[in-house]
This record gives C-alpha cells, sequence and structure tokens, in this order.
C-alpha cells in the first residue's frame, strides 16, 4: 500500500532525550571493528538518534520497518557530538514519491543539544519496497 | 588554486554476521533484513544485507584513521548496491579515498568503496577540518 501522500511536510514529535555515554559509544565503536579511545563520537553515531526518530515516525505510519532499505544518508555537523550530550531528534517528512511500486521517502532530523542547539542535522531516503506481489 | 588531489592508502574491513548483531544492538537498528535471510529475501534482497550505516561507519573509519583526530564537517553517501553478509566466514570492504585541500580549511575526501570489485556506496564524501 502506497505512503500517505498528506504526510510531506508533516514534522513527528521530538524524541526522547537521550544521553550519549562512553558506554553506548563504546559499544558502537567496537560493533564495528573499531576501538573507542574517548573523545567525539564516530561521525555516523547520531544515526542512533534519527533512527530513534524514524522508528517513531514508521510506527505512526503503521509502515513495516522490514520493507524499508535505506537510500540514502547525509549528516551536516554544527559541532562533534561528546559524551554527556543529551541529545533529541526531530523528524520532518521532506519528500514523497512513487517509483516502480516502492515508496521514495525522504526524511530530515534536526538533532539538538539540552539547550536547544543544533548539534547535527541528517537526511535520509528511506525506500518503502513492495512485497514479491508488487505494489 | 587548491592543491591537487592526495590518493589515500586503501583500508580494508571485514564484516560478518556476528558484527551485524553486534550493531543492530549497538545502533538500535533492529530490521530484520540484517539477520534473517527469510525476511531479507521476501522483500526481493539477494540476502542478508549488511545495514547501509555499517558500511558507512567503515568509511568513517577509514577517514578517521587518514586523519586522526580531524573534525568531520559533514558526511554522506547513497547506499547503491547491498552488501551481502554470508552465513559462515564475512565479506571485504575496501575503501579509498583521495584527499582534496580547499582554500576554507577544509578537506574534501571523495571515497570509493567497493565489494569484491563493485561499488557499494554512491558518491561516498566527507568533509574534515585537517
Amino acid at each position: 500500500m502506497p505512503v500517505d501522500q498528506s504526510l510531506v511536510g508533516r514534522e513527528f514529535p521530538p524524541t526522547s532525550p537521550y544521553t550519549v555515554s562512553e558506554d553506548k559509544v563504546r559499544a558502537f565503536v567496537a560493533a564495528t571493528g573499531g576501538e573507542y579511545a574517548g573523545g567525539p563520537v564516530p561521525a555516523t553515531f547520531p544515526i542512533v538518534l534519527a533512527f530513534d526518530a524514524m522508528n517513531a515516525f514508521l510506527e505512526a505510519e503503521s509502515i513495516d520497518l522490514f520493507r524499508i532499505v535505506h537510500g540514502e544518508q547525509k549528516f551536516h555537523y554544527e559541532r562533534p557530538v561528546v559524551p554527556g550530550d543529551e541529545l533529541t531528534a526531530t523528524l520532518t517528512v521532506a519528500s514523497l514519491r512513487q517509483i516502480g511500486g516502492n515508496d521514495i521517502i525522504g526524511t530530515a532530523s534536526q538533532i539538538t543539544d539540552a539547550g536547544g542547539a543544533l548539534v547535527c542535522t541528517t537526511t535520509a531516503t528511506l525506500v518503502h519496497r513492495a512485497g514479491e506481489e508488487g505494489a | 588554486m587548491s592543491a591537487e588531489p592526495t590518493s589515500l592508502g586503501t583500508q580494508v574491513f571485514t564484516i560478518t554476521r556476528a558484527d551485524l548483531v553486534a550493531y543492530a544492538e549497538a545502533s538500535g537498528d533492529h530490521n530484520p533484513i540484517h539477520q534473517d535471510e527469510t525476511v531479507a529475501r521476501s522483500v526481493g534482497l539477494p540476502g542478508v544485507i549488511a545495514h547501509g550505516m555499517y558500511t558507512m561507519a567503515l568509511a568513517a573509519r577509514a577517514v578517521s584513521t587518514w586523519f586522526p583526530g580531524a573534525e568531520v564537517v559533514s558526511f554522506g553517501c547513497k547506499f547503491t548496491n547491498p552488501v551481502v553478509v554470508p552465513a559462515e566466514g564475512g565479506v571485504d570492504i575496501e575503501v579509498a579515498g583521495e584527499a582534496k585541500p580547499g582554500d576554507d580549511g577544509l578537506t574534501t575526501v571523495a571515497l570509493t568503496v567497493t565489494c569484491g570489485g563493485q561499488k557499494v556506496l554512491g558518491m561516498p564524501k566527507a568533509v574534515v577540518r585537517a
């Protein structure tokens, strides 16, 4: 079933505040084969916040996660993220189009700190795949 | 004006199914297409695939190895081809890069990320303060 076109431009509620801890960063770095030596988090770590926002969006729209494939991801950082940061992500649906029975969903998430300052903006393209039977 | 691009040494990383399990836990992305062969095939994928963000994280590791301690200003890519991770053993990802210093104190790193000779990320690019 195609995703509701009226979603474009809609902003979803901010995610619950997430505190970046050294333990969480260490686990993330270890999962990608590295060793965390302290300091700023890896460049893709803010995806944790973006996923949180994306999962809430998919749930709100009754979209199955297993039908989602990642098409594109971009991060623009205002400053490095460090342990101790308390972050919140706010997702907006930026675009929506259909190609070959798949929905191509463009999202933008703004990640802000406890003081409300923008830390990172990340945009994602999500491909919502039709089943084997087609759209 | 700007200096010529400099080639950066290619780095190789291996992805296993166990890595994907650990990454799902650490990142919060529990999409079963990264764990379960049946689900992956049911949506038309060739098998269990690595999280695109996993491959992107490896590209970020390569950048941080080339530019230790450098602040990353932006980082982005498209996920153009799936990285199929076999149940046994693993799959190798090669990350190559070219650095081009700008006049603004920022260096643009154009990456080439391949698996079995095929590009898996589209236009992966990082901008670092280095």
